[in-house]
């Protein structure tokens, strides 16, 4: 059942040894996860449920509430095309159906070569710059259909190196050596106030704070 | 007057404009409910955390701030609150609640099973729009799926109300369900291929507020409003559990939990809830039967009786044995010590087979009660089964105790439990050694720790040093595999803990009222001796009788003529199966007192007397704590069979001798006269302890002395076995139950990973395994539980019975494992 390769299954541990209960290390492997496979498989999960001591049923039910979490195979980019007002005003609705139109697939659907998979997605914050759309998280603005053909050339010959694969979050990762760590406690275990809580303390009493 | 006194204990709060008293603390639903103001709900539950996920409750309050509302299974109630249950704006705040939660409810209530006993069908009468505004498509899924074995769920009508996940993680620790997806997906569901395989799932369906979850065994067979309900007890295990058991055209449909707040807070484990299933089998008897050329054949009472006073009739008391009782009720009971020990003359009876623990360790030491065992800030050892498979509903208890009220639990048991994950301290001791791991853990509460049992110094003196406030000792057999003195000696040693309570845990439906009833040997009715007598009784036998075991080795030896196996299956439930396939062998005659035949009536009897089931017949149970609660006669007997009662008081009268039992009422009376503990017991009192039942403490038992047996140390080639029971076995009643009887697993013998190396084996292989006594195959399975040096192999369970390796005499058995 086991899922991790050997340089994840490591950082894994290492994630886990960052939290008071392995419980809350449940998303960031989740991503962990979703980096090595593209997606989140029903083994990933089973590894997961065991290594933080939960069910796969509270790992999958925690993982499928948030939308970034992919639970069945998508392609190596994804693409998210904001259709919500503002891009819409500006053609975001057709900038969907010429990538639609473009790769032969529907919004939803992946392409036969596993390559893309096409999203149409809700606001994404960045209405100045409408039309926009993301690939695999990675913005990209102000979108005419000639941009938007010229990425997915791009991608297709492997000259948009700025973009990772999908599932990967970050290109550098963060390691903390156990010994740097904040050493944070569970609540129930805390033998002093919280820093933040004692200086709110030293304020409401008249001190500096 | 205190200083503690002097505090005000209560918070008044104005509600609908009526001043009322309410705990500090106390959710302002439940506030408001005990002073008869219902605020509807549909996620509240009061055995659960509030999760304020519904919405229905809301209600206007005024804390200081000016009215709003606010949901009152979120808010504690406070000092000057005003809460108003009636105003417009409450009003119109239900209404839209109901109206949001119908949006994508279907209204097929005439099809639902839930119709008619629906929270939202009702309250959407009660508080709800009169019609809908939504005209679109509701959402749609696939209706109903199984989650397990025995539940469905129509996703369709979930209102999201979190009440069986909360179910499932919180109270049974079995996180199976969760809800899946966001917004207008989200769902409860399972991980795919993996079950809501809980021992606890049917609680979930019952509090459903709506027809999303369902039970196999009730599916569409009877509307609501059919349904005819009595309280009673379960009778499954000795939990005691109080039940609602409801039945339509005289066959019993449903058990629903009752909250009894000393007992089961309203949860059930599944085999109490499903049981009755096999009070409806086919394989029910309905008649007498009797063996004809070695093949048993219905008959009538009448010379069913004949035969069975023919051979009881002047022989030897010594020469005849009675074999269990733990089914039937306290009456009947009564009715059987009586024709026994008054009449026949035989201290021979036992309603335990050799599985259990001696008298004088249930009734000679302090008793505690679960409440007790349950205190917060108090400490329980579990020296015993593993609670969530023998006794379901006290798993919970102990499980909720140990989770929300700070209660420590020190496990001494021989593998990992249910209860594990959530222990202070789990101690495995080696097979037949936890006597000297409780010596050491005694010794080490004074400052003396030392290695024990093979566990380490330090380990046994962090579980000293955690035992705080009132001990309570759970107490019973852990494994057949080892013998009763061996716990009996770690009882003793954990008796001389400050102020400890023992808490029964010997798992059969109503084997403590048995003991209380005199049903083993040396006892009489009202847990005295013999020596003390018994003034309703004829006559009482002098001499101490033989237990079980004793009286199935008189048997093999040809010394027992008449053989009563008064509801009980020494072949499959006797720790030592070659024992009793000799003992029933050997025995003269054998008369079974049956509701269903099992493998020793099957093979065995010559004679079987048909016995009307806990449903079908009136009296009283006592659970594990001495508690005495109805069970409630709601259908007629199959066929037809006969309370166990009247069936010893017509072998009585035909033998001469009458018992002057003529109800169970009559029975109660005499036991309320003759016993010295039971004088509470009126008819009074059982009305007024519908519920809670009635606590029967005191006993004249003496303590049990130290046996001084040493477990012989095992070589280096053999495992030492633990046989230790399942909630799903091959029982006899599980196997009748129609949606129980599969999920009982096959035999498996399972080891510490590390032991396979030694022995070369791998998980999955077929192995035989060898006793002294015989031997059986099993695939092998890995768990790092068992440690290394035991074998785990469950009793009863289908394929081969662990017993058949036991030798009862030995305190312990070693096996060897072999590739097949």
């Amino acid at each position: 059942m086991s899922y991790f390769n050997a340089d994840n299954l490591e950082t894994a541990h290492e994630i886990i040894s960052r939290y008071p209960r392995k419980k809350s290390a449940l998303i960031p492997l989740l991503h962990l996860a979703q980096e090595q496979e593209g997606w989140v498989t029903d083994d990933a999960m089973r590894q997961i449920a065991e290594l933080t001591d939960t069910t796969p049923a509270e790992v999958k039910g925690t993982g499928s509430f948030y939308e970034m979490f992919k639970f069945h195979p998508v392609g190596t980019y994804m693409i998210n095309v904001c259709t919500n007002l503002a891009c819409q005003l500006l053609g975001g609705e057709e900038l969907l159906a010429h990538a639609e139109e473009t790769l032969g697939i529907k919004a939803g659907g992946t392409t036969a070569d596993g390559m893309f998979t096409i999203e149409d997605v809700e606001c994404i914050a960045a209405c100045t710059e409408a039309p926009c759309l993301q690939v695999n998280y990675r913005y990209k603005l102000r979108l005419t259909t000639d941009d938007l053909d010229q990425l997915i050339d791009d991608i297709r010959n492997g000259r948009a190196t700025d973009i990772p694969e999908h599932g990967t979050l970050g290109l550098v990762r963060q390691h903390v050596p156990a010994d740097a760590g904040a050493g944070i406690v569970a609540p129930e275990q805390a033998t002093e106030r919280p820093v933040w809580l004692a200086r709110n303390d030293a304020v409401a009493e008249g001190g500096e704070g | 007057m205190t200083a503690v006194e002097n505090e005000k204990s209560t918070v008044t709060v104005t509600l609908n404009g009526v001043e009322i008293e309410a705990n500090p603390g106390e959710l302002l639903i439940d506030a408001a409910e005990r002073h008869g103001t219902y605020i509807p709900r549909f996620c509240y539950h009061s055995r659960m955390k509030p999760v304020g996920m519904c919405r229905m409750c809301l209600v206007e309050v005024d804390s200081g701030r000016g009215p709003a509302l606010q949901p009152s299974c979120m808010i504690p109630v406070g000092e000057g609150m005003t809460v108003d249950t009636e105003s417009e704006a409450t009003k119109k705040a239900q209404d839209g609640v109901l109206e949001f939660l119908l949006i994508n409810h279907p209204l097929d209530c005439p099809v639902c099973d839930k119709g008619g006993e629906c929270p939202l069908q009702d309250q959407t009468v009660a508080f709800g729009p009169g019609e809908s505004r939504f005209v679109e498509e509701k959402r749609h899924y696939e209706k109903p799926i199984p989650i397990s074995d025995t539940v469905y769920l129509d996703r369709e009508r979930c209102i999201l109300c979190d009440r069986c996940t909360r179910f499932a993680d919180d109270v049974a620790g079995d996180t199976l369900i969760h809800f899946m997806d966001r917004g207008n997906s989200t769902q409860v569901n399972t991980f795919p291929d993996e079950p809501f395989a809980s021992y606890f799932s049917g609680n979930t369906v019952q509090i459903c507020p709506v027809g999303a979850l369902t039970a196999k065994p009730y599916r569409f067979k009877a509307r609501p409003w059919d349904l005819e309900e009595t309280i009673s007890t379960a009778w499954i295990d000795s939990v005691g559990s109080r039940v609602t058991v409801q039945s339509s055209r005289n066959q019993v449909l449903r058990l629903l939990g009752v909250d009894a707040d000393s007992v089961n807070w309203g949860w059930l484990s599944d085999k109490e809830r499903f049981g009755f299933e096999a009070l409806n089998s086919e394989d029910r008897l309905t008649a007498p039967m009797v063996r004809v050329d070695g093949r048993l054949e219905s008959t009538g009472w009448a010379p069913a009786l004949a035969a069975a006073t023919d051979a009881l009739r002047d022989v030897d008391p010594a020469r005849i044995g009675v074999i269990g009782g733990a089914r039937l009720t306290n009456e009947s009971q009564y009715a059987w010590t009586k024709l026994a020990k008054g009449v026949l003359g035989t201290d021979n009876v036992d309603a335990q087979l050799g599985d259990g623990l001696p008298v004088e360790a249930v009734l000679g030491l302090p008793r505690a009660t679960i409440n007790q065992a349950c205190t917060p800030g108090g400490t329980v050892i579990l020296v015993g089964p593993d609670p969530k498979e023998d006794l379901g509903a006290l798993f919970l208890r102990l499980r909720h105790a140990v989770v929300n009220d700070g209660t420590t639990l020190i496990e001494l048991t021989p593998t990992r439990t249910g209860l594990s994950t959530i222990a202070g301290h789990s101690l495995h001791p080696k097979p037949g050694e936890v006597d000297l791991l409780a010596a050491a853990l005694v010794d080490a509460v004074s400052g003396d720790a030392r290695d024990a049992a093979g566990v380490p110094a330090d380990a046994i003196a962090a579980a000293a040093a955690a035992i705080s406030g009132p001990v309570t000792v759970v107490l019973g057999r852990a494994s057949i595999a080892e013998s009763a003195a061996i716990t009996v000696d770690a009882a003793i040693a954990l008796s001389q803990l400050e102020g400890v309570g023992f808490l029964s845990a010997l798992r059969r439906g109503n084997v403590h009222g048995a003991l209380d009833m005199g049903m083993a040997p040396g006892l009489l009715p009202g847990r005295v001796p013999l020596s003390t007598g018994c003034d309703a009784f004829d006559q009482v036998p002098t001499e101490t009788g033989m237990d079980t075991i004793a009286m199935l080795e008189a048997a093999a030896a040809g010394d027992l003529d008449v053989l009563v196996l008064l509801g009980s299956d020494p072949l499959s439930d006797a720790p030592d199966a070659d024992l009793a396939e000799r003992g029933l062998a050997g025995a003269g005659t054998v008369i079974a007192v049956e509701m269903l035949p099992n493998a020793s009536t099957l093979t065995h009897a010559d004679l079987v007397l048909a016995a009307a089931a806990p449903t079908e017949v009136e009296g009283t149970f006592t659970n594990l704590e001495g508690r005495m609660s109805v069970a409630e006669q709601k259908v007629t007997p199959s066929g037809t069979s006969r309370a166990d009662w009247m069936i010893a008081a017509e072998l009585a009268l035909r033998l001469g001798a009458d018992l002057g039992v003529e109800s169970p009422e009559s029975i109660r009376a005499e036991i309320a006269a003759v016993s010295p503990v039971h004088a509470e017991l009126t008819e009074a009192a059982l009305a007024d302890g519908r519920v809670e039942g009635v606590l029967i403490s005191g006993s004249s038992i003496q303590a049990p002395t130290a046996s001084g047996s040493s477990t012989p140390a095992n070589d280096a080639y053999s495992l030492r076995l633990v046989a230790a029971r399942r909630m799903y076995d091959n029982g006899t009643m599980l196997q009748a139950s129609a949606s129980s009887a599969g999920l009982a697993a096959s035999v498996k013998v399972t080891l510490n990973p590390a032991d396979f190396e030694k022995l070369g084996l791998d998980a999955g292989t077929v192995v035989k395994v060898i006793s002294g006594r015989g031997e059986l195959m099993a695939p092998l399975a890995a768990d790092f539980g068992v440690p290394t040096g035991s074998a785990m192999i469950p009793a009863n369970a289908p394929g081969s019975n662990a017993n058949t390796l036991i030798d009862a005499s030995a305190s312990v058995t070693d096996v060897r494992v072999e590739r097949a």
